[in-house]
């Protein structure tokens, strides 16, 4: 018992010496940098690694107080329970507000560690400009964690049990959603970081950005995987079987995801051409931003929304304070630097650099929609006190129309040489992708029968993306123009980023198909059964055989049985359950059952009793759903695969190339 | 072309996209926004039946009527009630005497006609909307929310399962 009693004290203890250090490593590097003091500077380095043991020492403390549900702390009491099962204890640290803080610093403090651990071919300076800054960010953070939001509290008269976790959260996604997104989200902070350091610096190359793409695209491969099993959680475990709410939360991870996707291609710029500097750092700068808006949206409980399990005044307001303290002063420090770096190689419009910006034009003004979208309520509330929703029609009406171009544009980019493309030859060399868009769109023109002429467009516009990023693959190999052999060791010997962009440019054109399958052919049936109750639907036969109950740890729950047929052939049963939790004042979730034919599923969630024995229920067919999540897996291992480029490699240039440095740009 | 004439066409392009999703954006402000009101707003408000807004209130005790899927109930805010019917199946915590937000529009008699009903989310948590909106008719009391979850166990649509 003596122990465990002062694990509490130990983690918060930790914590203030993470926020000690983060202090000194705010400043001292600088000034190393300033008095040209080599040791000064590497101080940087000892004190991130340092930070990184405090703050994990602090977070593994707070999971060992939820797994041994010590309930004097108040952290464990409100949100665990001592029959919770154990994977539960261990999530439920991030599933409420301080928990998911402590692990937005741990992660910060992680990439800080990776930077000081694998930095050590960085010019000194511009380490200790970078580790300086990411500093700043995690001083802003521990003093947060500490003042607004410690997990650590004790209650005087410590209770027996817990108040147990929200239900809903209750579910492995929960494990490693937030996690995921949290890796994007605060990964993005190496890039920004960078980014300040070049403008304190006030030069920068095309060294630069081979340090700074590596730690983009691995921010942007787990932001990518992030969002998509946050949103294929919402599709199992919300019961609505909707993936995709354009809700307030939802987009604030889609828009440093999309300024992070145009982040990623114009730094591909900045290092082949060393052109687009000045817009490069401000993307940098914009894509943090965002992240730290969506950690504002999402922990100040400003918003409406299924994710708000936090409110409290004090905590917005103090992050709205780090909100503005760092976009501010990161724009007001680039307004005043931008203009000392050199501009540099030249393009013409029609070219690969040319083809970039165009991508990073759609994507930023796809990117101001959603912005619009989500902080118009807000901002209208406070203004004119008027209450208004913006929903799915509004963000369908704008960002459709934007991701359309951008969509056609994607292959043509690859296909451009660099400085001076040939925009007729890339189009021959397309002709092979628009032949096989055409015949898609005819056979889901014909398939459908009519109908909305949208959706076979769209999927047209999806085979012209994905065969695009094939020919382009194609091409390189020189198949069909070279003997097999030859076209085969080409193959090997691509660029693995080749193949990586070529997956990532697939996986948009994978998941705008189960986009658009799903969105337009599903079917739902919303009714009530009794048990042996047969009916039929899109095509299968679905009997409820059996409502049973069934005690779980935690919880009760009533669970259906279905068995599934298809022409008079038993497939499989389907068994969706309805969870009572007693420990949450009768709190109940649904769990939906789904069965998955291909890449199609059939999803069953449950409804209420009803007073003569039946259940109301809805089912839904969603064809070609799984593609939706396919797609963005796919873009993520092609980021992956990217990464593993050995022009590319975490901590990049080879000694040659460092040696080279920076060099001045005045 | 010159840098100069370079810079020009792409500052052109840039125009022309962010044009288009302003136009975008107008448009869709215009038509595809929801205003939120409560019973006592509607009623002053005089909302012409078929125009979408959001209704928000709690669920007034003894008024839910479960007919399977079809569903009807009343919400109130201290100042007026207002009858909902929805064909589907409920949030899973929606009870009565709780917050509850509603989409959907007034039909010609009168009756909200939901299509979209959306329940709070655990029982620390009351839709914004529907809290500032009781604060502001001096319906609310701080302990509000505690007090449902402890004493208040409203009715719901279920039956021998809890």
């Amino acid at each position: 018992m003596e122990g465990r009693e002062v694990i509490a004290e130990a983690g918060h203890y930790a914590l203030v010496l993470a926020l000690g250090l983060a202090l000194v490593q705010s400043f001292v590097p600088i000034l190393g940098v300033r008095w040209g003091d080599p040791a000064l500077m590497n101080v940087a380095r000892s004190t991130a690694l340092a930070q990184l043991l405090f703050v994990a020492s602090s977070f593994t403390a707070l999971v060992t107080l939820h797994v041994t549900s010590d309930f004097s702390v108040v952290n464990v009491f409100e949100n665990s329970h001592s029959l919770k099962p154990l994977i539960y204890k261990i999530t439920g640290v991030w599933g409420n507000h301080e928990g998911s803080m402590l692990l937005w610093v741990l992660i910060l403090a992680l990439f800080g560690g990776l930077v000081a651990a694998f930095g050590n071919n960085l010019p000194l300076s511009l380490r200790a400009h970078v580790l300086a800054v990411q500093a700043w960010i995690a001083g802003a953070f521990y003093l947060f964690i500490l003042i607004t939001s410690n997990p650590f509290l004790r209650i005087a008269d410590p209770p027996i049990e817990g108040r147990d976790l929200n239900p809903v959260l209750q579910d492995f996604g929960l494990a490693v959603h937030p996690p995921m997104l949290y890796l994007g989200y605060v990964g993005f902070s190496i890039s920004f970081s960078f980014a300040i350091a070049a403008l304190l610096e006030g030069r920068i190359d095309a060294a630069w950005a081979r340090w700074v793409r590596p730690w983009t695209l691995m921010a942007w491969i787990f932001l990518t995987l992030g969002i998509a099993m946050g949103s294929y959680w919402a599709y199992y475990e919300l019961g609505w079987g909707g993936w995709w709410f354009w809700d307030p939360v939802e987009n604030a991870s889609l828009m440093p995801w999309l300024a992070g996707t145009a982040l990623l291609h114009s730094a591909l710029v900045m290092e082949k051409r060393n052109a687009l500097k000045v817009w490069t750092i401000l993307l940098s700068i914009l894509t943090f931003s965002l992240s730290l808006l969506g950690t504002f949206l999402v922990r100040s409980g400003v918003l409406t929304s299924v994710h708000a399990f936090a409110s409290d005044p004090t905590r917005g307001v103090f992050i709205l304070l780090i909100l503005c303290v760092f976009i501010g002063g990161s724009l007001s420090l680039f307004a005043g630097r931008a203009s000392s770096l050199k501009q540099g190689g030249l393009f013409a419009p029609i070219s690969r650099e040319g083809a970039l910006v165009l991508n990073n034009l759609f994507l930023t003004t796809a990117c101001a929609t959603v912005f619009i979208g989500t902080l118009y309520p807000l901002a209208l509330e406070v203004l004119t006190g008027d209450k208004i929703s913006v929903g799915a029609p509004f963000f369908n009406l704008t960002f459709g129309p934007l991701f359309v171009p951008l969509m056609i544009a994607v292959p043509f980019g690859p296909m451009l040489a660099w400085k001076r493309g040939d925009l007729l030859g890339a189009a021959q060399r397309l002709l092979a992708a628009g032949v096989a868009a055409l015949i898609a769109i005819a056979i889901a023109w014909a398939w459908a029968s009519g109908g909305s002429a949208l959706a076979p467009l769209a999927i047209g516009l999806a085979i012209f993306v994905i065969a695009g990023a094939v020919s382009d693959l194609v091409e390189r190999m020189g198949l069909f123009r070279n003997p097999l052999s030859i076209s085969f060791r080409r193959a090997l010997g691509l660029p693995r980023s080749a193949w990586g962009s070529a997956f990532a440019h697939a996986g948009i054109g994978i998941a705008l198909i189960g986009i658009v399958c799903e969105t337009t052919w599903n079917s739902e049936f919303i009714g009530t059964m009794k048990p042996n109750d047969v009916i039929p639907f899109s095509g299968y036969q679905l009997k409820l055989d059996s409502l049973s109950q069934r005690q779980g740890p935690n919880y009760r729950e009533l669970v259906a049985s279905f068995i599934v047929s298809l022409d008079g052939e038993k497939l499989a049963v389907m068994t969706p359950s309805k969870r009572n939790f007693t420990t949450r004042g009768g709190a109940s979730t649904t769990e939906a059952a789904l069965l998955t034919r291909g890449v199609s599923q059939l999803y069953i969630s449950l409804g209420d009793t009803t007073a003569d024995g039946g259940i109301t229920l809805r089912i839904y067919h969603k064809p070609l759903v799984l593609l939706i999540w396919f797609g963005p897996v796919l873009m993520a291992f092609g980021g992956v695969l990217s990464l593993s480029d050995r022009r590319l490699r975490v901590g990049a240039p080879k000694p040659a190339r460092a040696l080279r440095g920076l060099q001045a740009a005045e | 072309m010159t840098r100069k004439q370079r810079r020009l066409t792409m500052i052109g392009c840039a125009l022309v996209v962010l044009g288009f999703a302003a136009g975008l954006v107008l448009y869709a402000l215009r038509d595809s926004i929801v205003f939120f009101s409560t019973p006592s707003m509607a009623a002053e408000q005089h909302i012409a039946p078929g125009k979408r807004f959001r209704l928000g209130g709690l669920v007034q005790p003894g008024s839910l009527v479960c007919g399977g899927s079809q569903i009807s109930f009343e919400v109130a805010d201290g100042g007026a009630k207002l009858p909902v019917t929805y064909k589907g199946l409920l949030p899973d915590l929606f009870r009565e005497g709780q917050g509850v937000i509603a989409e959907g529009a007034l039909d010609a008699s009168g009756t909200f006609r939901a299509d979209t009903v959306l329940a709070k989310h655990d029982e620390n948590y009351m839709p914004k909307d529907v809290a500032d909106a009781l604060k502001k008719q001096g319906h609310w009391k701080d302990d509000y929310d505690k007090k449902l979850a402890e004493n208040i166990k409203g009715a719901s649509c279920a039956h021998g399962g809890s």
